[in-house]
């Protein structure tokens, strides 16, 4: 059964060999089975922003779609209109809308509905988060802002330059107005700005900043602002045998040609195979880059094969810092299975005759 | 190489060093040598492009427009109010009256706010006002009233433009700061006009250098010597040539007929043959070729000088031109009216063919010599077709600047102006009984000088008829659409060809315009290779005073030519010594000659833009003082060792040390396209050799402004350079500092441009970084079937959600208010209250029209009053208001009669018409800023700027212009 499968690309010299074929439906049925047995995750690397994990197993197809899922249909909060109530800074309403969106917003968007498509709906504290910014440059009499105060953010300036002094005006300025009952409901995690130190404009002396953003719950698809991760990625795990063994000085040449330093020494001890006693292993296959240095030129050409597990993915997430990175996943798993599910019950509802009833 | 006899020359003075100026520069010269023992000589070859931004820091990004307007504005205005001509007025009426211009100035910036108040304005204002920037000129003057005499000072006659940075602009010398006070961009050149709220430059001019000769063949394939004389009194152009190939002949405008060379010398008073002979040169060779043209006259039975000027007064051509009375100021009158034939064929030899040698009192041994020079060139070229000159050579080209043509333009408008004042002053003193004594000063009309400097910059219509000049196009509206295309706008050269001609010749890459015009920056299609921009370094010389140089070569050793005889100009050891074109003497020892003057000029006792040439084949030496020509910094090298140090380098870099002292004592000199032919220039130290002059400072600065931009241009196949260049300059990003102020009619600007990541040293020194165009983009180059098409790219739909490629559109909508003659004004008039008044013509009630909130409510409502919606109670949009296509923004009328009288009765007021103005465009915007302002005219102004923001996607459709990347 998994004889059918390939089981890893072969990387020769410069070209790719071998690809999918189309699988027969029986195939097909025995790469579920296949899936189901042997698919496993094996988390690499988690932190608060980024996650790495092994996804075993699986098909390419599924890791595609577990990709774009994370980058484009997993919902969460950003803000999506903005009143201004006063603007005199020298950005335009527009780009300062458009700068206040890009902002990563820290609220769960499974406390919030979505926002119902159409001019009829209405904003509720359900759905809607308002942020607060209202920041102006003012100096006091006899004030020339030209002193450093790191603490209201203004910027000292040059003295030589003559340049106006400026204030800058950080994502920390927004604040939270809570609506109706969103201060008892969301009291475990106030809802705030994920980095308060992103730049949104900077002020003059008398210019004044007055908004208000809403926040609404949304996918990538629609506008990147709400996509949870920065990238998601996956590669395959690079494999990398030895035809024939690469000893002694060959290997310290081998080990020097890769510039991501897979390979390692093994010392053999005296009387090795050429007397040599050195012979070169493969340590960390996962930092192959692939770039094939190894097999372009010098001991490996013939003897170093250069692979990649056909079913082993890399996948990386990085957040934007609103979400944990295994909440992404989560949320993104949960996508699939909704839209398996929905795609199963459209399949069954047109067994059934019920023509397309179903969601697409 | 040089000929054997002049290479004695320049071992003799090796040897001797005997004159005074020569052991004086021997001892300071050995001074320096142990200077640069002491510090040596920049070695490290990648060091001396550090030159450039002194050299930019000196002359600034664009100061040949500026020097030549400085020039202007300060000597040459001089020159023509105190010329001959211009510098009294007498009346016919009156012959005790006159007037006396005794100076000129060109005050400070300035507008008229009304008949009485004028005060200081900036540019920006000008911009936004759309007044002229412009300043007065006023005038020193005597004159008489009745029997007095009167001295006037500072009376203003007119008003003249302004081109931005130049000495008279207020913003010259400002600081960043200073600048940004009076809201005006620390980047930009300047170098141009605001006209009318309008800004426009002055396009640089290219054409045949003047008062020289340039010897072609015409379109007979004769040799044809062709002078075009140019000095302040005429223009012509005189040819002289062999006809027929035997004979040598004159061609000029005045004459019907060609006439006999020998004829005209004849007429000059050269009767003798021999003396003809001896002058055109009397080797045998020479003499069987000009024979035919010798033995003509007597065909003709001219013998004597005055047979040969009857001869010519005959060919006189009856032009009403020279015939009609024409009034005396209008300048037509270049020579006084001749009683007979004779007097007049002298009149026409004296000032009119080949007029930019001078006769004084009849004295024409200087132009006979002049006119034998030219056969003689004209009979050897003819004998050997491979002493023709190249027309396209850049050594034979000038540049004409803002300068040269504003100068011809006040020229002509002042005397126009005297031409009124004579007329004023005739009908004021042909009166018979005044009853107070005529004071010509009241009469003096200012607006024929401000309005023909403003019609001629607005229009671009140069057309001085007193000069035969009509030229189209002189002036472009500065494009600003991005910074790079403002300043490629600035070093674009026009050349006066018909663009239609399919010549190639003036089209092509000249190999002498090196370093001195770019190789890539020309458009494609009709103009390419007429239309030329500068190189980096490249200057534009202003005129020069030629009196001090003229006497300078007889110090150093010239004999004055009118005191040899033909045998000795053309001995075999002498070189003839030209200045502007004139001859001014011969000398034994050329390359003596030359030495010494570079030598001054490097000592900085002679202008640093003089150049020196010597001529092997012509056996000539030229020097030139003149205005447009087109020269470049170079490094002095001796010996084979450059002149500049590394120790200068750290003075210059420490403040110690400033560009202009180093171009003062010669380790850096400004060379034109005919020195550089005397020159060995090095391209690297690595190339130095003994026998090289000079070396370049740095190969880029070949390339001009925009080419300069292009990465690896060197890897480009040449024509990608070219097209970048035009494309270049369509990039969008930053326009000026102040581009949210400027109020432009249409502005593109992006919301986040980027300093490029592979930047060129060009770049840095146009404060590119400061005023970026475009974005980088990270670009996956792939096939991918269904998209590819050539010269497109498929962008990333989050990267534009994340500010990729996003612009502001800001455009300008403005209407003014306009006060009629008959006392009736545009009106401004808030929305429609209600229904009814909006079915009667929107707007057109003459009712109250406050409208209060209950009013405000009702506009919401009614579906007809939508296009109101933006308005602000006063009539004008409201900013930060939504317009949709049609939506109003200033809600003005109009007085439907502007011709009654009968207004300022009170009883009943005028009707009016709704004349509003509305927003076109298929996609809504929102009102950027307003601006309610005054023009000159005291007309309220009323500018309105509405932006529309745009995806990269949708904007850059049009074409992506990407800087490649050769690397």
């Amino acid at each position: 059964m998994a004889a059918t499968r390939i089981e890893a690309y072969r990387v020769e010299a410069d070209q790719l060999y071998e690809s999918y074929r189309s699988l027969t439906l029986a195939e097909v049925k025995t790469v579920v089975e296949h899936l189901r047995e042997k698919l496993r995750i094996h988390i690499v690397k988690m932190d608060v922003e980024e996650m790495v994990f092994d996804l075993i197993g699986a098909d390419a197809s599924f890791a595609n779609a577990l990709r774009r899922i994370l980058l484009a249909e997993v919902p969460s909060m950003a803000i999506e209109i903005v009143h201004v109530f006063a603007n005199s800074s020298i950005l335009h309403d527009e780009v300062l809308a458009h700068r206040l969106g890009l902002i990563p917003i820290l609220a769960d968007p499974a406390h919030f509905e979505g926002m119902l498509p159409g001019p009829a709906a209405e904003a509720n504290e359900h759905n809607t988060l308002v942020f607060e910014l209202d920041a102006a440059f003012v100096l006091a009499k006899g004030e020339t802002g030209r002193q450093k105060d790191s603490s209201n953010g203004i910027n000292t300036c040059d003295a030589s330059t003559l340049k106006a002094p400026t204030r800058n005006v950080y994502a920390k300025d927004l604040v939270w107005r809570p609506m109706g009952e969103q201060e008892t409901r969301l009291a475990e995690r106030v809802p705030q700005v994920a980095h308060p130190d992103i730049l949104i404009a900077k002020l003059k002396p008398g210019q004044r900043i007055k908004v208000e953003g809403w926040c609404r719950k949304g996918v990538g698809k629609d506008h990147a602002k709400y996509s949870p991760v920065g990238t998601a990625s996956y590669r395959l795990l690079p494999s990398i045998d030895f035809v024939e063994p690469v000893l002694g000085e060959e290997a310290d040449r081998l080990v020097e040609l890769c510039p991501m330093g897979v390979f390692d020494i093994e010392d053999l001890g005296k009387g090795g195979a050429r007397g040599a006693g050195r012979k070169a292993v493969v340590a960390r296959p996962r930092d192959c880059s692939m770039c094939r240095e190894c097999v372009r030129e010098g001991p490996g050409v013939d003897r170093v094969r250069l692979k990649r597990v056909a079913d082993h993915f890399i996948f990386s997430i990085e957040s934007v810092g609103t979400l944990a990175p295994d909440r992404v996943l989560k949320d993104a798993v949960r996508v699939l299975r909704e839209k398996c599910t929905s795609l199963l019950e459209a399949i069954e509802a047109e067994g059934r005759g019920d023509g397309g009833g179903g969601k697409g | 190489m040089a000929p054997p006899s002049a290479e004695n020359c320049s071992s003799g003075i090796k040897a001797s060093n005997i004159s005074n100026l020569g052991s004086n520069f021997f001892f300071t010269e050995l001074a320096d040598q142990l200077q640069e023992d002491v510090s040596k000589p920049v070695t490290d070859v990648a060091d001396k492009w550090k030159l450039l931004p002194h050299f930019l820091q000196l002359r600034g990004l664009m100061r040949q427009h500026i020097d030549s307007f400085d020039f202007f504005v300060n000597r040459e205005i001089k020159d023509i109010v105190n010329a001959a001509s211009n510098r009294e007025l007498r009346s016919e009426a009156d012959p005790k009256f006159w007037l006396r211009y005794t100076d000129v100035h060109v005050g400070e910036p300035s507008v008229d706010d009304d008949a009485y108040v004028s005060s200081r304005v900036t540019p920006f204002q000008c911009r936004l006002r759309d007044c002229t920037y412009s300043a007065p000129i006023t005038v020193d003057v005597r004159y008489t009233r009745g029997r007095q005499i009167v001295v006037k000072r500072g009376v203003m006659i007119g008003r003249i433009p302004i081109m931005l940075r130049s000495c008279k602009c207020i913003l010259a010398g400002r600081s960043e700061a200073e600048l940004a006070e009076k809201k005006e961009c620390p980047y930009d050149p300047g170098g141009y006009f605001i006209v009318k709220g309008v800004e426009r430059v002055i396009l640089m001019q290219e054409q045949l250098s003047k008062n020289r000769v340039i010897i072609e063949e015409d379109n007979k394939g004769n040799v044809s010597a062709s002078i075009t004389s140019s000095t302040h009194d005429r223009k012509g152009r005189s040819n002289i040539f062999v006809k027929n190939g035997t004979k040598v002949y004159l061609k000029n405008n005045l004459l019907g007929d060609d006439v006999p060379i020998v004829v005209v010398l004849k007429a000059m008073g050269m009767q003798s043959d021999q003396e003809i002979v001896c002058m055109v040169g009397d080797s045998p060779e020479m003499l069987d070729a000009f024979a035919p043209s010798l033995e003509e006259p007597y065909h003709l039975g001219i013998c004597t000088q005055a047979q040969a000027l009857r001869y010519i007064g005959a060919k006189i051509r009856n032009t009403t031109q020279n015939r009609g009375p024409g009034p005396s100021g209008m300048g037509f009158a270049f020579y006084r009216r001749a009683s007979s034939p004779e007097e007049e064929a002298r009149e026409v030899l004296a000032s009119v063919i080949l007029n930019h040698v001078p006769v004084i009192n009849f004295d024409f041994r200087t132009k006979c010599i002049f006119v034998c020079h030219v056969i003689r060139r004209v009979l050897l070229t003819h004998r050997d077709r491979s002493q023709l000159d190249d027309k396209d050579y850049y050594g034979n080209k000038r540049l004409e600047l803002a300068g040269q043509l504003l100068s011809l333009l006040f020229e002509d408008l002042f005397k126009r102006l005297n031409v009124q004042l004579k007329k004023q002053a005739d009908q004021g003193l042909s009166k018979p009984n005044r009853t107070q004594s005529f004071d010509v000063i009241k009469c003096i009309r200012t607006d024929t000088i401000t309005n023909g400097f403003i019609q001629a910059i607005a229009t671009g219509n140069w057309k001085l008829q007193r000069f035969r000049m009509d030229r189209q196009g002189v002036t472009q509206v500065l494009t600003r659409l991005s910074y790079i295309s403002c300043l490629g706008m600035m070093t674009r050269i026009n050349s006066q060809f018909e663009k239609t001609r399919k010549v190639s010749g003036p089209r092509s890459l000249q190999p002498s315009q090196w370093g001195m015009i770019c190789p890539a920056d020309t458009p494609e299609g009709e103009a390419c290779g007429l239309v030329k921009n500068l190189a980096l370094l490249a200057h534009v010389t202003t005129d020069e005073e030629s009196e001090p140089i003229r006497k300078l070569c007889f110090d150093l050793g010239i004999e004055d030519v009118t005191l040899l005889s033909g045998a000795e100009i053309n001995a075999s050891s002498n070189y003839l010594v030209f200045l502007n074109g004139l001859i001014v003497g011969c000398h034994s020892r050329p390359l003596r000659f030359v030495r010494l003057l570079r030598l001054l000029r490097r000592k900085g006792l002679v202008a640093e833009f003089v150049s020196v040439c010597l001529h092997e084949v012509q056996r000539a030496i030229y020097i030139a003082t003149d205005g447009g020509r087109v020269c470049r910094p170079l490094l002095v090298c001796e010996k084979g060792v450059p002149r500049l140090t590394n120790m200068m380098m750290r003075q210059l870099s420490s403040g110690l040390l400033t560009l202009a002292e180093l171009i003062r004592c010669g380790v850096v000199e400004y060379v034109d396209v005919n020195e550089e032919n005397n020159c060995l220039i090095a391209l690297a130290q690595t190339q130095l050799t003994v026998k090289h002059t000079h070396m370049e400072i740095d190969p880029l600065t070949v390339l001009g402004v925009v080419a300069g931009l292009i990465p690896y241009p060197h890897h480009n196949q040449s024509p990608r350079n070219t097209y970048q260049c035009a494309m270049g300059k369509q990039a969008m990003g930053t326009v000026a500092l102040n581009q949210y102020e400027r109020l432009d009619s249409l502005l593109y600007a992006m919301v986040y441009p980027q300093k490029p990541l592979v930047t060129t040293r060009t770049l840095d020194l146009v404060n590119f970084n400061e005023l970026p165009g475009g974005q980088n983009a990270i670009v996956a180059v792939m096939s991918y079937s269904g998209y590819d098409i050539e010269d497109a790219v498929v962008l990333n739909k989050a990267s534009l959600d994340r500010g990729f490629g996003r612009c502001l559109i800001l455009r300008k909508h403005q209407t003014s208010l306009r006060k009629y003659a008959n006392g009736a004004a545009d009106n401004l008039r808030g929305p429609p209250e209600d229904t009814a008044a909006a079915c009667s013509g929107m707007g057109g009630e003459p009712s109250a029209a406050q409208s209060n909130s209950a009013g405000a409510y009702s506009i919401r409502r009614d579906p007809r009053l939508r296009r109101f919606e933006a308005l602000d109670k006063d009539g004008i949009c409201q900013v930060g208001e939504r317009l949709e296509n049609g939506s109003v923004m200033i809600n003005k009328e109009s007085p439907i009669s502007v011709a009654d009288l009968n207004m300022g009765s009170g009883a009943d007021p005028t009707p009016f018409k709704p004349t509003p103005l509305s927003y076109k465009g298929p996609a809504p915007s929102h009102v950027d800023q307003v601006l309610i302002t005054s023009n000159e005219g005291g007309d309220l102004l009323v500018k309105g700027s509405a932006d529309a923001t745009a995806y990269g996607g949708t904007v850059t459709g049009r074409g992506v212009a990407a800087r490649r990347n050769g690397a």
